[in-house]
């Protein structure tokens, strides 16, 4: 096979969409863990939940998109603050392996509850963008693609922002830090635990307008939260700038898996290349390429 | 002389370490035993023994993942992809090189507690979340090998069948028949396991649980003993996936995907993390759980939605229950239902004189 330039040029920056949009939904994730240290392996089915009620509300009641998007929301909000509330306070200074389980134990709730009350059949969300690709120059690019990614990249420099300068945004470093020592400084750190996983109920629904739009709302949207993992263990686990780092870096290498391995080994390298890249960088740097070193002697 | 107890004075080390810690606890092993291996096959229908087979696997597996998460605490969420391994081995070996189970059965443990030891290799470099998301890749990357290499997955379906156990030319076909053979190595490996955790390596693990700096200090190798967990919980999920194999005839990897890690995951926590009692009521609760559903569903069920929608009901069901007994586990009981077995026995073992 010789090297096609065009077709390479295609895959990467059709990666380079897909890393971002993968961003978006691993960014919720980063947001818990910089400001909690827990860890959440539920956020892929807060995006599908998120997606589900947007578009059922859409198609199983005609609610128009916006409508159908605050509904999504205000649950979101409401869901995340009262699960921070019964679930996740109660497990402070627990191990991390109950925190984990915890977690796990939501997503599957979740998984179960969404397809139960809102049906299991895949429904769209029809976000006001046409379905016609982009074609520029030798690039081709399906347009949700390029709009999940500009939303992506808008909403991660504003999380940027608000982490460095905003005073909530420092507020919660701080409460990441030490949640004594911002406690001794007054801020109300069980607040800032609310509002971190309110944020990414928030980002959730982002994440679930876009990849709903792209791929159609059911169960399946869940699975992509398992993405999330090889993105944040790229990027480090507590960095906002790691997130799109990493993100870029499985998107791109899943496109070149995709185009350059799939059809000699028969399919299926998309979902396999992002977790042996995670073992590499788990085996050279376990912190992620922007993550804090947290020096612990095993 | 009738008198009650006050309390627990145990006056040896040896009491304290006794399989038998209660005089009634010969009876009531005595007892169980006769019921399960006389009784049960002679009263219960097919359907039901083939229930407790299900259990007596569940059982097997659930204390392999017990021994590396409650005793040596190395989260493990690829506990599946290791059972697979063992069931893909031993119906290879089987139908290959026509080996009897005998062979077949530590054949798949050992080849799983290898690749557990490669899986292991992360954890001596990282722990907690790291761990648990590096095997999880582990998961995913075990499936995939095995569903791309046709020498191990058997071509298109990825599915093996495997001849029947075969004992002095007595073929295991049915329920009934593979109901002793399961449970005979059931019973062995909740031995292995209860004898396990009270000895040398046992004890290390649970030094490494609970500190590992300080056991790395009073002269415990982390890196070795660390290891050994992974390849002894390894070895018991192998032999879990080898006898999964037996009962279902066939190999196929739709039944190690990570949902089976998960629902092994839950039998640990809701059980109890760290006790061989705990593990048998968890793996006994979650392999019910389904089929309590599936009766209730299938009885009052159709009162609520359509006879049609009724399966993916039971399923969605399941996962909601699964779920909300996690977390709620994890929240009000964290010691699972050993905890709760213990306090029950605690009253009545000192009732009335509670003091």
């Amino acid at each position: 096979m010789d090297f096609d330039f065009n077709f390479f040029v295609e895959l990467t920056f059709n990666g380079i969409l897909t890393g971002m949009m993968y961003a978006l939904i691993a960014v919720g994730f980063v947001l818990i863990y910089k400001s909690t240290d827990a860890i959440n392996f539920a956020q892929g089915e807060f995006v599908m939940i998120a997606a589900m009620i947007v578009a059922g509300m859409a198609t199983l009641y005609g609610a128009p998109l916006f409508v159908a998007i605050a509904i999504g929301l205000a649950f979101m909000l409401v869901f995340n603050w009262g699960l921070e509330r019964v679930v996740l306070r109660p497990m402070i200074g627990r191990p991390v392996v109950a925190i984990i389980m915890a977690t796990i134990g939501l997503a599957l709730m979740l998984r179960g509850f969404g397809p139960l009350v809102l049906g299991a059949e895949t429904r769209p969300i029809n976000l006001p963008v046409s379905n016609d690709p982009v074609i520029w120059g030798p690039l081709f690019m399906t347009r949700i693609d390029l709009v999940g990614a500009i939303i992506s990249v808008i909403f991660l420099s504003a999380f940027g922002w608000f982490f460095m300068k905003s005073r909530k945004g420092v507020a919660m470093r701080a409460v990441a830090d030490s949640h004594q020592v911002s406690m001794a400084m007054g801020i109300n750190v069980e607040r800032y635990f609310a509002l971190a996983w309110m944020l990414a109920g928030f980002v959730a629904l982002l994440g679930g307008l876009v990849w709903g739009n792209a791929i159609g709302v059911d169960s399946q949207l869940a699975v992509l939260g398992l993405k999330v993992f090889p993105v944040v263990i790229l990027g480090g686990l507590d960095s906002i700038i790691g997130v799109v780092v990493g993100g870029l870096i499985i998107g791109v290498c899943e496109a070149w898996a995709a185009g350059y391995i799939d059809p000699l080994v028969g399919g299926g390298t998309k979902d396999f290349t992002p977790y042996v890249l995670m073992i590499i960088a788990l085996m050279v740097r376990p912190h992620g390429i922007f993550g804090k070193p947290i020096i612990e002697r095993i | 002389m009738f008198y009650r107890e006050s309390g627990y004075y145990k006056t040896s080390y040896a009491a304290d370490m006794a399989l038998y810690p209660l005089p009634i606890t010969r009876v009531a092993v005595t007892g169980f035993a006769v019921l399960f291996f006389v009784i049960a096959p002679l009263l219960l229908s097919d359907y039901y023994l083939s229930v407790i087979n299900l259990v007596a696997i569940a059982i097997v597996g659930a204390l392999g993942l017990n021994i590396l998460l409650g005793y040596t605490g190395q989260l493990s969420i690829g506990h599946a992809a290791f059972m697979s391994v063992g069931a893909y081995t031993a119906a290879n070996l089987a139908t290959k090189l026509d080996l009897p189970f005998w062979l077949t059965l530590p054949a798949g443990g050992l080849m799983a507690a290898l690749i557990g030891l490669i899986v292991g290799i992360p954890s001596l470099r990282v722990k907690g979340i790291y761990l648990a998301i590096a095997t999880l890749a582990a998961q995913f990357i075990i499936e995939w090998i095995i569903n791309h290499t046709p020498a191990i997955s058997g071509g298109v379906q990825a599915s093996i069948e495997v001849p029947p156990p075969e004992i002095f030319g007595y073929v295991l076909k049915q329920q009934g028949q593979l109901y002793y053979f399961l449970m005979i190595i059931c019973v062995i490996a909740i031995l292995a396991t209860m004898n396990l955790v009270r000895s040398r390596i046992g004890r290390a693990f649970i030094a490494i649980r609970d500190q590992d700096i300080a056991a790395e200090i009073i002269g415990i190798s982390v890196f070795r003993y660390k290891l050994t967990a992974f390849a002894i919980s390894s070895f018991y999920a192998g032999v879990c996936g080898v006898m999964y194999t037996y009962y279902l005839g066939i190999a196929n990897y739709e039944q190690f995907q990570i949902i089976t890690s998960i629902d092994y995951l839950a039998m640990v926590i809701i059980g109890g993390l760290g006790s061989v009692l705990g593990t048998i009521f968890g793996a006994i609760f979650i392999t019910l759980l389904p089929v309590v559903i599936r009766i209730i569903m299938e009885t009052f069920g159709s009162i609520f939605v359509e006879p049609a929608a009724l399966a993916q009901v039971i399923s969605q069901l399941r996962l909601i229950i699964f779920g909300g007994l996690i977390i709620m586990f994890l929240v009000l009981e964290p010691d699972g239902l050993n905890k709760m077995w213990l306090n029950i026995r605690s009253y009545f073992r000192v009732w009335p004189f509670s003091y």
